[in-house]
């Protein structure tokens, strides 16, 4: 009977080790396929070489990084607005049925396909802005739109626990000492969730670096330098995703060698988060 | 320097704006996609293959690749997750390894569709040799999936009031019996709350699919097949310039799969609430 | 009359707050003895040091012995399940499992691998008589028993716990939230039901101590205070503060 419970606890064990397990072994096999031409290459002439023409054995992916943060950048400038707003308004200003009722339909904004977020980009996004500001359509302005409204519900759904997690003690608090309710808001509460709504941001920067398909469709891709808002541009991961189908030999090494670098910048902006919203809880 | 009354007044429309603003992204989203897909769906849609590289004709091939590869995937990542939860919530709830696991949860949660695409094409497709298949595809979305299975799996066995599980303890059952037979039962909805809306992101993904299952347009006969999945055909459809006709009709089923499975899941969610508040 | 449970110089804590202090005690078998004492005194933790329930408690800590019929219930290697069934134990709250009257009388029976339908049926009146509730719902053992009413629960839980066929009851002030008639119905059942048990009974009513208790201790904020027949504590206690507490001055 005790060895049977040993067992099935040993075996929980060996499942609840599952994650930890598959994220080295995605690390090992990025790294195994990746590392080897970075070495040949150099970390520097990899990251920091401006031509990516992999027929002439040319492999620098600053481009990549340079397109990946305009396109992430625009994506946080777009975002930061409506969701903040929404987090304080329902969080603050509604009332727990409203809150019950809009907090899920913004979720279902992350459960709509990121490929027909790309979609709309694709029939909504390029007339509007041909017509209005010139230019063919598919850029950094078009994708950081995109890409703010799809990490809309990551960082709002975030911001609302964070709000909400504030002891309801600050509020009355404040009010009591004649605040209004925006300056409760500003003075005591937002200072509080500070941290948790800090690590949402973060988590949404980590979204917009990682998302791929939506990227392809309205970005343009080419492998440029941007000066523009209305430039196309190619992120580091539609560069994997574009050229996997029919890379071969040091071209593929190289494009594992991208998702190295997609991999670690991940990762720190995870570690970043997860440092945060433990200090938030510690509060 | 405005009034604070006035002030607050202000800030409250502006943020009553912003979030209206979020709300009717969401609704023009679905009701552009629904209206110009509907008209395309009827039962041919549904149930004929493909012609012409998805031209003309309808997209069963794809439906049925969605359900099996969504299978495959949940089948491999409920056990580990659900697992998983209960060995973080009923085994140990502080230390250092609790919190290694947790954090690398989280990070994997974090980790893009992308790099799990690449991951799972070495691993499954090309040293496994599983190559282009529903398999190999299915097994990366479990992997992809597993994070959000552990936390709302990890959520709803805690929400079972600890007096449950002292009962049963006093009665005789260990702790595995206790686990099974009253732990589990009453965080059932949570747990299934979770599997669905994993249904439901293992449906949406095209970035992992079109890595490790290919994007073969025939019915699949074995879990060794290539297919392609709903989601992927529409990137096709739409990216390649296809059919647009098609690519609203194959968004609209997806869109409406989606929306039906978001809405059981919260649901089944609220089922719990009631049940323990 | 034999002692049944034997309590050495047992302390108990949590992380390093002493919760009760070198406690002596021995329970003779077919007695109810009744633990009295204000809130927070470790009744109910010395109770729950009976079924090893505090092992649930990741901080507990324990000292001493607790020997049922001069077996160390702390050994190692000592089977829980077996331990629990053997001292059956009701909450304050009823808590019946969100299963049918029928399903939670046998759930205990069943996890110890009684299979035979007749035998968990004839378990199921058994039971209920004894915890006199067969009548009210032998006509709906299969509806839930959570629909029941508190009291009604309350006896189903006692019903529940006599169904592992145990050989001590604790129960932990099994009357906190009940009226007063099915509080009487309750304390009828425990005085047909020490026939056969031992049973300990924390209570927060010093009148339901004097009521069905044949020995009575009383708890001070960890301590075991003083020990003696009902009769005794309730007439001439020893210890000032016994007197005061019964007497109504604190707690």
């Amino acid at each position: 009977m005790k060895s049977r419970e040993n067992l099935i606890q040993f075996g929980l064990l060996i499942t609840a080790l599952s994650t930890i397990v598959i994220h080295l072994l995605i690390a090992l096999f990025i790294f195994q396929e990746g590392l080897p031409i970075i070495l040949r290459v150099g970390i520097n002439e990899f990251v920091c070489g401006t031509h990516w023409s992999p027929q002439q054995g040319q492999f620098g992916i600053f481009p990549m990084i340079v397109g990946t943060a305009w396109i992430t950048a625009g994506a946080i400038l777009v975002s930061l607005p409506l969701s903040l707003s929404c987090a304080i308004y329902l969080s603050e200003f509604s009332t727990p049925k409203v809150r019950g009722t809009i907090k899920p339909i913004i979720e279902l904004l992350a459960g709509i396909p990121s490929v027909v977020y790309g979609f709309m980009g694709m029939v909504i996004l390029f007339p509007m802005i041909r017509n209005h500001l010139g230019g063919a359509g598919p850029s950094i302005l078009s994708a950081s739109i995109i890409l703010g409204i799809m990490i809309l519900p990551t960082i709002t759904s975030i911001a609302i626990d964070s709000l909400q997690a504030v002891p309801y003690s600050y509020r009355e608090g404040s009010l009591s000492l004649g605040a209004t309710r925006w300056q409760t808001i500003r003075m005591a509460i937002l200072p509080a969730a500070k941290s948790g709504i800090l690590s949402g941001i973060i988590l949404g920067i980590g979204r917009a670096v990682g998302e791929t398909m939506a990227v392809i469709m309205i970005s343009g891709n080419s492998v440029i330098i941007p000066n523009s808002l209305f430039d196309p541009a190619r992120t580091l991961t539609a560069n994997i995703a574009l050229e996997m189908n029919y890379a071969v030999g040091d071209h593929r090494q190289a494009l594992f060698a991208t998702g190295i670098v997609l991999f670690i910048t991940i990762m720190i902006l995870n570690i970043i988060a997860n440092v945060l919203s433990r200090r938030g809880v510690e509060k | 320097m405005l009034k604070p009354i006035l002030l607050e007044k202000l800030v409250k429309k502006i943020l009553f704006v912003g979030t209206a603003i979020t709300v009717f992204i969401l609704f023009f989203i679905i009701f552009y996609i629904l209206k110009n897909g509907l008209a395309v769906i009827d039962m041919e849609f549904l149930l004929s293959s493909p012609k012409d590289l998805g031209r003309a004709g309808g997209i069963f091939p794809c439906i049925v690749g969605t359900i099996v590869l969504s299978l495959i995937a949940i089948l491999i990542a409920t056990p580990l997750g659900v697992g998983a939860a209960i060995y973080l919530t009923e085994y140990t709830r502080k230390g250092r390894l609790i919190s290694i696991i947790r954090f690398f949860t989280e990070c994997l949660s974090g980790i893009p569709s992308i790099i799990f695409g690449l991951f799972g094409f070495v691993l499954f497709v090309v040293y496994l040799g599983f190559g282009w298949s529903i398999l190999s595809g299915g097994l990366t979305t479990a992997f992809m999936l597993l994070p959000t299975i552990i936390r709302t799996s990890e959520e709803a066995i805690k929400a079972v009031p600890d007096y449950y599980r002292e009962v049963s303890l006093s009665l005789g059952g260990t702790k595995w019996q206790t686990i099974v037979k009253v732990v589990l039962p009453s965080a059932l909805p949570g747990i299934a709350t979770g599997i669905i809306l994993g249904i439901a992101r293992s449906i949406e993904e095209t970035a992992v699919v079109i890595f490790t299952a290919g994007s073969v347009l025939h019915l699949p006969t074995s879990l060794f097949d290539s297919c392609r999945t709903m989601s992927v055909h529409f990137y096709i459809l739409a990216r390649e310039g296809i059919s647009m006709e098609n690519a609203y009709g194959t968004a609209a089923v997806l869109i409406i799969t989606i929306l039906l499975i978001n809405m059981f899941a919260y649901w089944l969610m609220h089922r719990l609430i009631a049940k323990y508040s | 009359m034999e002692d049944k449970i034997v309590v050495k110089n047992l302390n108990l804590y949590f992380d390093t707050l002493a919760v009760l202090r070198s406690i002596n005690l021995n329970i003779k078998a077919n007695e109810i003895l009744s633990i009295i004492g204000p809130a927070n005194s470790g009744k109910t933790s010395f109770l729950r040091t009976l079924n090893r329930l505090n092992d649930l408690i990741p901080t507990a800590r324990i000292t001493g012995e607790v020997l049922l019929d001069g077996l160390d219930i702390y050994k190692k290697d000592l089977s829980l399940p077996w331990l629990r069934r053997k001292v059956g134990m009701v909450f304050a709250l009823p808590v019946p499992l969100p299963r049918s009257i029928f399903e939670n009388i046998v759930y205990g029976p069943r996890l110890n691998g009684v299979t035979n339908k007749l035998r968990l049926e004839e378990l199921t009146e058994k039971t209920l008589k004894a915890a006199f509730l067969w009548d009210e719902v032998k006509d709906r053992l299969h509806t839930s028993g959570t629909k029941l009413s508190g009291g009604q629960q309350q006896r189903l839980c006692i019903a529940r716990t006599l169904a592992l066929e145990p050989e001590v009851i604790l129960l932990d002030e099994p009357c906190s939230g009940l009226d007063p008639l099915s509080t009487s119905k309750i304390e009828e059942a425990l005085y047909e039901l020490k026939k056969q048990y031992t049973i300990v009974l924390v209570t927060n009513n010093t009148k339901q101590a004097a009521r069905v208790g044949d020995n009575v201790a009383f708890f001070l904020m960890g301590d075991l205070i003083e020990y003696g027949s009902t009769e005794q504590i309730f007439t001439v206690p020893s210890d000032k503060r016994t007197e005061d507490y019964i007497t109504g001055r604190f707690g």
